[in-house]
């Protein structure tokens, strides 16, 4: 449905975006990572015609957006971070006017208004100035202003910056019924978000796609294999790093902090899907150390991106 | 079209939801009152004359006070983002706030007409160069709220675009007056560039071409140009 076709933009000297390219299938949530800076921001205002790229295109269905600004306009609806909205107006006012430059009056206008008050929980503050609300508040007014004109997709920066962890999962819920219908572009720096958000992930870093597939296939080709998180409690951490590393299946081991009495804790990392816990039970109960934790995790998107994002 | 006239609406409805609205309207009824009725029994004349001569100069620093904001603001607060990438395009949306600008100095001079009344009441008041006036004052308006808006668009700081704007009007008001300056070869050339003429000429009542050629060029130089400096911004 969207297609980014060798995307550079300039900003002086600096290289926002290095040709990117990547499509966007319809009816999909996808998920744009990347640390700040990145260029998220900027492919999504490109993508909402806001700016111009220095050379590249994106089209939507079979519009450029140099040829049709207008008709992709129309398909989409923005929400920018921190959603700057016109903070002397009313939140109805607000609404309406929205509606208004969407092509909707009468009925319909007043019918579609009280659809996304409804849907956006906007109900108490409808007749409030939107300078007067919470951080949280204006972030669903900004996202009903997305929402206003039906659009086929949906582009948000950020959606849950700011917001209290209540309204985070809301935002997110939302996010995912709207994703049932719509297709949906959205940035984050939070990759738990991604996961469970997303469908798929494009993973920015310095103006380039460093990562690109659906949310699970990332972790299971980047991350590859499990780790295992050890606290024990013995007099010796040396020993306990050395017979550990001799297990068999063992990759390498990351102490994780040292928190003084005899306590040591660290993360045993191994690259087959073999579970090496076992192995590694036997040992501790030899040397007769005392176990307070023990567990294994799968690598999740937040090591995934670690590794690619890091300078290299 | 319609989201020209969805922005013109808003646009003006917002003038009055701001405290600067009702400032500057009352600082340009008692400057034009004040300046009009100083002389108005001095003269002993039933007319408006000295009213008009006056507006100009008042209209050079008032005019860019109204669209200081237009742009400035939205650039400042980046709300300019969410208005462009609605489905709108940059000469609808300086358009709708174009004329925002020019019905808002249309009612704020729209009280002046009282001054009318009063002379007609003490004389025998020539309506002709009245209404020639007040669309002489439309004119000028327009093109000063063009060049206002340009220098909106040109900075986020308001106050930067109030006095960028004031400067360029000022500069064209009192051009008349500097002809002196100016080589006489040239002096045909740049004798049409300055406004003042232009807007007396109309305001004795005799339309010209000319004169109206002259207002409706700088009204399009100054839209296309803020529409151009919009792109360029991107």
């Amino acid at each position: 449905m969207i297609e980014v076709q060798g995307l550079n933009k300039f900003y002086g000297d600096f290289q926002a975006l290095k040709e990117l390219d990547f499509t966007i299938n319809k009816g999909e949530i996808l998920g744009l990572l990347g640390p700040n800076g990145a260029g998220k921001t900027t492919t999504m205002r490109i993508l909402t015609c806001f700016l111009q790229p220095s050379s590249g295109t994106i089209k939507v269905e079979k519009y450029n957006i140099f040829d049709h600004p207008l008709v992709i306009k129309k398909m989409i609806g923005y929400l920018p971070e921190s959603a700057p909205l016109y903070g002397e107006m009313l939140v109805y006012d607000y609404l309406s006017y929205v509606a208004a430059m969407r092509g909707l009056d009468g009925g319909l206008m007043v019918r579609r208004i009280n659809e996304l008050v409804e849907l956006c929980g906007l109900k108490e503050v409808v007749h409030k100035a939107i300078h007067e609300l919470s951080k949280g508040y204006k972030q669903r007014v900004g996202l009903a202003h997305a929402m206003m004109g039906d659009p086929e997709i949906l582009v948000l920066d950020e959606p849950t910056s700011g917001l209290d962890p209540n309204q985070i999962v809301e935002i997110r819920q939302l996010i995912k019924e709207i994703g049932k219908e719509k297709t949906v572009v959205f940035s984050t720096h939070i990759l738990s978000e991604a996961e469970a958000t997303c469908d798929r992930v494009v993973i920015i870093n310095r103006g380039a796609i460093v990562a690109d597939g659906a949310t699970e296939r990332l972790a299971s080709e980047f991350g590859g294999g499990a780790v295992v998180d050890v606290t024990l409690r013995s007099p010796d951490a040396q020993l306990v790093t050395s017979e550990l590393r001799q297990v068999a299946g063992v990759e390498r081991l990351e102490e994780l902090s040292d928190t003084g009495e005899n306590l040591v804790k660290m993360a045993i990392f191994s690259n087959e899907d073999d579970d090496i816990r076992p192995a590694l039970y036997r040992v501790i109960r030899e040397q007769g150390w005392d176990l307070l934790d023990f567990h294994r995790r799968s690598e999740t998107l937040e090591n995934v991106f670690a590794q690619l994002t890091r300078e290299n | 079209m319609s989201g020209t006239l969805t922005v013109f609406r808003k646009e003006l409805r917002g003038f009055f939801f701001s405290p600067i609205a009702y400032i500057v309207i009352t600082t340009f009824l008692l400057l034009s009152g004040w300046f009009f009725f100083s002389t108005f029994f001095l003269y002993n004349q039933a007319e408006l004359r000295n009213f008009f001569s006056q507006l100009p100069i008042i209209f050079a620093f008032i005019v860019p006070a109204v669209t200081m904001r237009l742009f400035s603001e939205e650039l400042n607060s980046g709300s300019f983002e969410l208005l462009s990438t609605l489905p709108i395009t940059d000469f609808s949306i300086v358009m709708g706030k174009f004329m925002a600008a020019l019905i808002f100095i249309a009612l704020m001079l729209l009280p002046t007409i009282s001054y009318a009344f009063s002379a007609a009441l003490l004389g025998d008041l020539d309506w002709g160069p009245v209404f020639g006036g007040y669309f002489g004052a439309l004119l000028l308006a327009g093109a000063y709220a063009g060049i206002g808006l340009l220098a909106s668009s040109l900075t986020k700081n308001q106050i930067v675009a109030f006095i960028v704007g004031m400067a360029i009007c000022f500069i064209l008001t009192i051009f008349d007056r500097m002809l002196i300056f100016v080589p006489e070869s040239v002096l045909s050339v740049f004798a049409y560039l300055g406004s003042t003429t232009h807007f007396q000429n109309i305001s004795r009542g005799i339309i010209d071409t000319r004169d109206l050629l002259y207002f409706l060029s700088i009204m399009f130089l100054a839209l296309y140009a803020t529409t151009f400096v919009l792109k360029e911004k991107r």
